[in-house]
Parts: structure tokens; C-alpha cells; sequence
């Protein structure tokens, strides 16, 4: 009996060892360096693909009978409206976390040195989980899904050379239809739950090879004093595991996951908007012309995400939050600079410029031209950063960083709150 | 990977080329074998696509009604057929597709305003389908259409892609 519980115990011990090592740095087990993020993520991954499996059983991928099998789910006395809501709000927490995980990771200068090949990893993986929510929205194919997955393959087209192609492939046709939910479908249930859980596995693999969560550099020269994995670690784990699981099956139990009316193909909502988490998007459509807002920005916007550890050689302290109190108090500065700015330029483009319509030249007017000068006010204010406020290059960053977000933040809000019938702007 | 790296490392610091040439050998094998799950998954989506195309007919009139059933300057729904028939002030028609041209929502006819707004991204087209509104690029397309002894026949197999407004996109009695 003795021996067995020792075995048992030997043989989860070596598992939680397998995934991290035997010791850790005791400073990194501070909740307020990482809060936990990383782990509350892929604990609702796990979460998602348990109940994304449970849905495979009730769930019909037709378009005659997506929806009536999601109505079906609620039917009182059946788990399968519970096992949908927590699919639905543990996917839309995802985002939110995993997003906030990216600017933990950003903050404290997590992202540098050998740990940068790991942040492009962790990029990807933002987008997958984006991609994946939006292809999950999809599939009850209620108004929502339908004009959703109607723009996005329009959107497609705007791809020079192969977008058109690439629009009817994925479409299956030259219209919206079955192929359409049949195609989606096996993107949203089987090649992003493969690439995701790859992903995922090589992301913890490169945090433990980076030596475990970011620490701050030691300057007394006192070794840093390490403690064992278990219990001190695991314990952390554990209590973070049962919190965001219980947060997601209360609120799963309470609220239920929205439905829209049926897909029509004849009548688009007025407004007709995406998910919260596109609404930057959608705004930024209705200003730029569109292969601007669809092409060239989504690429400039990856790429500069992309170039950000590469770029700068004299970085903030790091596992330091913002690298300090004037990293922080730049940072809010340039938050609010791109708030304001956004605002300002929403409110003169929909009352004076929108309704120009259009001419020859609108690809210069409403796209070369304000790309290059967002470009150029994040490069101005990178340089006002460094020689008026004698920042580093890398606090420098933080604060252009800052601004770009808080940008596309007051967009999203735009989008979300601020636009009624017709996209027309309401207060 | 790990392997690989480690390969190079050494090939690079003791100047091992037949080493390196291996890994080289090796990267070109895995892109070629991305490559070909990529093109193994475009050849079948393909292959769903054609069966439907097949199904499409190349001509398709529908009756939208007699001339004297407008007035002008009236913009009616045709809902059948998915597009607008709009009886212009000189008593001409055009047939106006719903689809918005910039992300393929549709648009509903505003009569107070005399415009189509697009509910997705607010682009407005003025009654013969002309952008007024950015985001649009260009007008709405149109479906050919003849009046014969005064019924008006469109026909809805494709929508005309157009840059501007033109006589011979409309129909006289």
C-alpha cells in the first residue's frame, strides 16, 4: 500500500518536473510580476478543448441545422447549453488574457535576448486564439456568423495577385453557403486545436530553456535564492487553476452564451457589427481605403510586433513593470497623446473628409497618406521620448508601444459603443 | 530543430561543409513537404468548389414587373432576385445589385435620405448606385436588363462590375 502511493506520487511528481525544473527563483514567484497569466491561459485552453470536444456530440456542421442544434443545446434539463457557454465566455476570456499576457510579457521586458524567438512564438499564438474565436462565431450561423464570414472572405479579395482565388476557395463557391460552414468547421475543430496545442507545448518548452519567468538582474552581487518547484510553485498553480475555472463555470452557469437570429442572407443588421474584439478593425475600415485597412497596416503592425526585441540593444530593467517609475509615467503620457488623437481624427474624418466619396485618388488620400503619418507621429513621438525626456531606446519603446495601443483601444471603444444605425457616430 | 541547430553550430565553427550542405539539405525537404500539404489542401478544397460552380446556370431572366407599376424616381426591392429596381426620373430602369461593393454586406434603401447606407461600414451610394461615401471604391453593380410590351426582364446570372455611370447600363420602354 506504502509503496504504491509512493509510486503514484513518483509518478506525478515527474510529470510536474518533466514541465518545470526541480528548483525555481523565489523573487519570480511574486503574483505581481506575471499574475498569473501565462497559466490562467492555457488553463482555459484545456477548458476549451474539453468542452470543444463535448460539442462535436451535439453539434450539426449543416447550415439547415447549425442552428436549430445550438437551440436544441438549451433544451431545459440538458448540460449541452452549459457546456456552450463555457466554450463561449472561457474564449472570449482567452482573448482578453492572452492579450494581457502579451503586455506582461512587453512590460517587464520579458521579450529580449534568447527569449525573443519565443515572443514571435507567443505572437502567433495571439493570433491563433484570435482566429480561433472568430472562426467559433462562426459556427451557429446566426446573423452574426453569416455576415461575419461574408466580410471576411470579402476581405480576402482585397489580397493582390491571389485574393480573389484565395476568397472562392475558402468560400467554396462564388457565394456564402455550405461549403463555406463545412470548410470553417474543420478549421475551428481540427487545424487550429493541432497547430494550437504544438504551439503551446513548444512555448512552455523555451520559457523553462530561457531558465523559467523573467527575474530582475542581480546587482548585489548575492546569488539569488532558489526554492523547491513543489510545493511552493505547484501550490500557486493550483490556486490559479481553480480560480479562473471557477470564475468561467459560475458565470457559464449564470449568463447565457448570446445567440442572433437566424442567418439571412437577404438582410444584413443595421449596424451590423463583429465581435468586440474586431471593432478596431471594423473602425479602422470605415476610415481607410481598403486594402490599407486589410493589407498593408495588419502587415506593418505584425512586422513592427515582430521587430520589437530585435530592434533595441540597450533595454529597461527588466522584470521591472514599465522598467520604472518614469517608464510608467511615459507610457501614460503617450496613452493619452493616441486616445486623444484617435478621437480627434474619427470626429474630423466622419464630419468633414467621409463624405468626399470617392475618386481616383482615394487609395492616396484615404490610404498612403494616413498610413505614412501615423507612422511618422509614432516616430515623432519616439524622439520627443529620447531627446526632450531622455529616455532610453528601449523606455523609448514603451511609450510608442503605448500610444499605438491606446489607439487601437479607443477605436475598439468607437466601434463598440459609439456607433449606431448606419455606422453613423451617436453619443 | 534542436538537432539541427546544434549541427549548424558546429559545421560553422569548425567549417564542416558537407555537414552544413546536409542541414541546408534537410531545411529544403521540410519547406518542400509544407509546400505540398499546403498544395494537397488548396487541390481539395478546389475539388469542393467545382461541384457547386457546375450547378450555376450562365443565363437566368427573371420577370421584376410591368413598367406601369412605377413611378419616377421610386427605388423598389426585388427580393427574389437580390438586387433593386430603380425607375429613374426620365422613366429609364436600372437594376441595382444589394451587395455593397466594398465588403459584400447589404445595403437597405434610406428613402428619406435618397441613398443607400451600408449597415457593415457606412458606405453610402447615391440612386444610381455612384459612391457618395467612402469606404466604398466603386459604384454598385448592376444586372443587364429589357423591357419587352412593358415587362421588365432582368437577368440575374452575374452581377456587372462597372466604374462609372453609363446609358447603356439602363432599360427604356
Amino acid at each position: 500500500m506504502a509503496k504504491s502511493t509512493e509510486n503514484r506520487s513518483l509518478t506525478f511528481s515527474s510529470f510536474v518536473f518533466h514541465l518545470h525544473p526541480p528548483k525555481v527563483h523565489a523573487e519570480t514567484l511574486r503574483f505581481t510580476l506575471s499574475f498569473g497569466l501565462g497559466g490562467m491561459a492555457a488553463t482555459l485552453v484545456v477548458l476549451l478543448l474539453v468542452t470543444g470536444l463535448l460539442q462535436l456530440l451535439s453539434y450539426s456542421p449543416q447550415i439547415d441545422q447549425a442552428y436549430l442544434s445550438i437551440q436544441q443545446m438549451y433544451q431545459p434539463g440538458g448540460l449541452g447549453g452549459f457546456i456552450r457557454n463555457c466554450h463561449y465566455w472561457a474564449g472570449n476570456l482567452l482573448v482578453v488574457i492572452t492579450f494581457f499576457h502579451f503586455l506582461r510579457v512587453f512590460l517587464t521586458t520579458a521579450f529580449t535576448g534568447p527569449r525573443r524567438y519565443n515572443w514571435i512564438v507567443g505572437l502567433a499564438l495571439f493570433l491563433l486564439v484570435v482566429f480561433a474565436n472568430f472562426t467559433g462565431y462562426l459556427m451557429p450561423w446566426d446573423q452574426l456568423a453569416y455576415w461575419a464570414v461574408t466580410i471576411f472572405t470579402s476581405m480576402l479579395s482585397y489580397i493582390p495577385v491571389i485574393g480573389s482565388e484565395l476568397m472562392t476557395l475558402l468560400r467554396g463557391g462564388q457565394e456564402v453557403g455550405s461549403e463555406t460552414l463545412a470548410t470553417f468547421y474543420a478549421i475551428h475543430t481540427g487545424i487550429i486545436p493541432v497547430l494550437m496545442v504544438v504551439l503551446l507545448l513548444y512555448h512552455f518548452w523555451m520559457v523553462r530553456k530561457a531558465g523559467g519567468l523573467i527575474k530582475q538582474e542581480n546587482t548585489r552581487g548575492v546569488a539569488p535564492a532558489r526554492i523547491a518547484t513543489h510545493p511552493h510553485l505547484v501550490a500557486r498553480e493550483v490556486a490559479v487553476v481553480c480560480l479562473i475555472l471557477s470564475i468561467i463555470l459560475l458565470f457559464s452557469a449564470v449568463i447565457d452564451a448570446p445567440l442572433g437570429a437566424e442567418a439571412n442572407p437577404g438582410q444584413s443588421p443595421n449596424p451590423a457589427k463583429a465581435a468586440w474584439y474586431f471593432m478596431g478593425l471594423q473602425e479602422l475600415l470605415l476610415h481607410l481605403y481598403p486594402s490599407f485597412a486589410i493589407c498593408v497596416v495588419p502587415l506593418l503592425v505584425l512586422f513592427f510586433f515582430i521587430r520589437l526585441p530585435f530592434g533595441v540593444k540597450e533595454t529597461p530593467a527588466k522584470g521591472v513593470w514599465f522598467g520604472g517609475r518614469k517608464g510608467a509615467l511615459n507610457a501614460a503620457i503617450s496613452g493619452i497623446a493616441g486616445t486623444g488623437l484617435t478621437f480627434f481624427t474619427v470626429l474630423i474624418d466622419d464630419t468633414f473628409l467621409i463624405r468626399k466619396g470617392s475618386s481616383q485618388l482615394s487609395w492616396l488620400w484615404r490610404g498612403l497618406v494616413p498610413t505614412i503619418g501615423c507612422c511618422l507621429i509614432l516616430v515623432l513621438l519616439y524622439f520627443i521620448l529620447v531627446r526632450i525626456r531622455k529616455c532610453s531606446a528601449g523606455e523609448a519603446q514603451i511609450g510608442v508601444v503605448s500610444c499605438f495601443l491606446c489607439g487601437a483601444a479607443s477605436l475598439t471603444v468607437i466601434g463598440i459603443w459609439l456607433r449606431g444605425a448606419e455606422m453613423a457616430l451617436v453619443w | 530543430m534542436k538537432l539541427s541547430k546544434k549541427t549548424t553550430g558546429r559545421s560553422k565553427s569548425t567549417g564542416t561543409g558537407r555537414r552544413n550542405l546536409m542541414v541546408r539539405f534537410w531545411h529544403v525537404l521540410v519547406a518542400l513537404a509544407s509546400f505540398e500539404l499546403l498544395w494537397v489542401a488548396g487541390s481539395l478544397l478546389k475539388s469542393r468548389r467545382v461541384n457547386r460552380d457546375k450547378a450555376q446556370g450562365s443565363s437566368h431572366l427573371i420577370a421584376a414587373g410591368n413598367v406601369n407599376q412605377f413611378k419616377p424616381g421610386e427605388v423598389k426591392g426585388i427580393p427574389q432576385g437580390g438586387f433593386y429596381l430603380v425607375c429613374q426620373e426620365d422613366g429609364s430602369f436600372l437594376a441595382l445589385s444589394k451587395t455593397c461593393t466594398h465588403l459584400g454586406c447589404t445595403v437597405p434603401w434610406n428613402k428619406e435620405k435618397q441613398q443607400f447606407t451600408c449597415p457593415c461600414h457606412g458606405s453610402t451610394f447615391d440612386s444610381t448606385g455612384l459612391v457618395m461615401a467612402a469606404p466604398a471604391t466603386r459604384p454598385l453593380d448592376y444586372y443587364p436588363l429589357k423591357i419587352e410590351n412593358g415587362e421588365i426582364w432582368v437577368d440575374i446570372a452575374v452581377p456587372v462590375k462597372r466604374d462609372a455611370f453609363a446609358s447603356f447600363q439602363i432599360g427604356r420602354s
